[in-house]
């Protein structure tokens, strides 16, 4: 059945048919070849993008949710509204012991304060962190090292430096290591320094100092500014959020109904959205190179219709020379099928130039907005066996109308 | 035999019994004004169109019922058809044209193209085998295209205005042609309009409004003497 396809006469037929109607044939390949360039350039270009994110996310653990305390709204058990809520340790503990699904919890606090080295000195955001918070946001260190359980314990007066702090103050490639700076009168101890991160969530943190260290220095005793949850993989964030909320609300006697008393910023929802996002972009690409990909094919239908058209009396030499009415069959079908693959394999060509100069334009350095733009051989394959067949089925149509022709008619026609 | 064509709601009656015999090594003309059912009977030999009724029968094979399958195998094995407009494919050299019917008969490429070849030594052109068929004359295109219908080796020889495109000198050139393989053997029938043509033939059948006015054989004028 399939011999002929390795039948090189077969293969001369079409060579010939195609190398004689050359600007047709070139022309009538155009479509199919923007539908794959199309279908290819776009994909790459939502994972690209895709890659961006999940790039600039990265360092994240994204299914995390910020919260923190701020008035009530309602009166409750005798109190009245408007009570400032400050969250504690305590209520930091009780939240990680007793809702479900919960990863790491990272109480946090900061301030803000003047920070003088030698003769430079500018504002920072000081935060005091457990070590815990390379965990759940990582930190890219250049230098030194994070806060660590001994700086905790014995509240050393030690600090993590972003780079942009350093740049503030420090000479041009002066070693910060080991080096003191003033931190509201007082000398901390760089230990490390960090690159700064593509996003930041929250206040900017320029600054991280051992959490009890800053609770010494601060006076904060057991009040922390705000907790930062992580859920496992399995449990959902947003019910996360909902029970430790609806604890701290029983922990404070506040209202449950109380929707003012704790604000939170939900990175995991955020996340999602995006990721809905990405995911209807590769749909809506997918649709698009699709369609185009339908429309070019049944443009090579067309002209293969006019090619059969104005090939009718060569047709009907074949068949009065003893062509049966299968092989013109088979043979227009071969040749709908080799256009469409020559210009899906143009096409998938172009197409990854594209991705390289897209890559090339977009797709350097670290903040690059399209990430190694590519598509999966996957994905290839399967727009080369929709190709097969959609350059099959429309290849029929002709060769049916090809074969619906009397010889004698065709042979009439002039 | 019988055939009607329709046409809009009435049907033309264009062959309204004729019942001919050509035996083997004959060379018969048909002839007859436009409209006399020439074309209609040498397509109806030729299995390209069929007979509403009655029966024809190729070398003591009935033809009749044919899917366009068969017919197609049967042009292919027993049929050679020389055509007024040559109908050479435009874009394949003298050589693939003469090879197309071996090539639908399964021939290896090979094997086809010596045969291929050996047929246009015989109507003397094996020198413009790689010629597409722009580049030839009238009478070298119908002699090619003669090559073609000689290629498959067929029983029965159809010509269908053979000379018409072609000026007199050139029209006794390809007669010539044809008289000679009527002489080694092949049985041709050939429709014409030209009473000199005809006359190059062995037997003449006059067609008039579908049926046969007269069937006489004649003296063959040989086509040399003009060349």
């Amino acid at each position: 059945m399939f011999k002929f396809l390795f039948d090189r006469d077969t293969w001369q037929e079409v060579f010939d048919s195609f190398s004689k109607n050359k600007l047709r044939s070139i022309l009538t390949m155009v479509g199919v070849w923007w539908g794959i360039l199309l279908l290819i350039g776009l994909l790459g270009s939502a994972r690209g993008l895709e890659n961006s994110f999940n790039r600039l996310f990265g360092s994240f653990a994204t299914n995390s949710v910020f919260v923190w305390g701020q008035s009530t709204s309602k009166p409750f058990k005798g109190f009245q509204e408007g009570r400032q809520v400050r969250l504690s340790l305590t209520d930091a503990k009780k939240v990680e012991e007793n809702v479900e699904g919960i990863e790491f919890l990272v109480p946090r606090n900061q301030n803000q304060a003047s920070v003088v080295r030698n003769f430079l000195s500018g504002n920072f955001g000081i935060n005091g962190d457990y070590p815990l918070l390379d965990q759940v946001q990582k930190k890219k260190l250049i230098h030194g090292r994070f806060i660590n359980q001994n700086d905790i314990d014995d509240n050393k007066k030690v600090v993590v430096i972003s780079e942009d702090a350093y740049k503030q103050l420090f000479e041009k490639d002066e070693m910060p290591i080991g080096e003191y700076i003033e931190i509201n009168k007082i000398n901390f101890k760089v230990v490390g320094m960090f690159e700064n991160g593509n996003v930041n969530m929250g206040p900017t943190s320029d600054m991280h100092i051992p959490f009890t260290t800053f609770q010494q220095i601060y006076n904060q005793g057991d009040q922390i500014g705000w907790m930062m949850i992580t859920g496992k993989p399995e449990y959902d964030i947003k019910q996360i959020e909902e029970d430790a909320k609806l604890l701290l609300k029983n922990l404070n006697k506040i209202h449950p109904k109380d929707k003012r008393a704790f604000g939170s910023f939900n990175l995991g929802n955020e996340f999602s959205k995006i990721t809905g996002f990405l995911i209807g972009m590769q749909f809506l690409t997918w649709f698009v190179g699709i369609a185009t990909l339908i429309a070019g094919v049944f443009a090579i239908g067309n002209i293969l219709l006019i090619t059969v058209k104005e090939r009718t009396k060569e047709i009907g030499v074949r068949r009065a020379l003893g062509a049966t009415p299968f092989e013109i069959k088979r043979q227009i079908v071969v040749e709908a099928v080799f256009l469409t693959i020559v210009a899906g394999i143009f096409g998938i060509i172009s197409g990854g130039w594209i991705l390289i100069g897209l890559d090339a334009a977009f797709g350097q350095g670290d903040d690059a907005t399209i990430v190694n733009a590519s598509v999966s051989i996957g994905v290839v394959f399967i727009a080369l066996v929709i190709l097969v067949v959609l350059g099959t089925l429309i290849g029929l149509i002709p060769a049916f109308k090809a074969t619906s022709v009397k010889p004698i008619e065709a042979l009439r026609e002039e | 035999m019988h055939k009607s064509y329709a046409i809009g709601d009435s049907s033309l009656h264009v062959l309204k019994g004729i019942d001919l015999n050509v035996e083997e090594g004959e060379m018969v003309a048909i002839m007859g004004s436009s409209g006399s059912g020439k074309s209609t009977l040498l397509n109806i030999i030729g299995m390209l169109d069929e007979a509403d009724s009655g029966e024809y029968i190729l070398d003591g094979l009935p033809i009749k019922n044919l899917t366009e399958k068969k017919a197609a195998v049967y042009r292919n094995k027993f049929l050679g058809f020389i055509f007024q407009s040559f109908n050479l494919i435009n874009y394949k050299t003298a050589l693939e044209n003469v090879a197309l019917p071996l090539y639908y008969q399964g021939l290896k490429r090979k094997e086809r193209q010596e045969k291929a070849l050996f047929h246009l030594g015989k109507v003397s052109l094996a020198d413009w085998a790689k010629h597409l068929p722009k580049e030839l004359s009238g009478g070298q295109k119908q002699r090619v295209a003669i090559a073609r219908a000689l290629a498959a080796n067929p029983k029965l020889l159809l010509a269908d205005e053979p000379t018409g495109a072609l000026d007199t000198k050139t029209s006794y050139d390809i007669m010539a042609f044809i008289q000679q393989l009527n002489d080694e053997g092949k049985t041709i029938l050939m429709v014409t309009h030209e009473e000199d043509i005809a006359n190059m033939c062995k037997r003449i059948v006059r067609l008039r409004d579908g049926v046969i006015m007269e069937d006489k054989k004649v003296n063959q004028v040989r086509a040399e003497q003009y060349v």
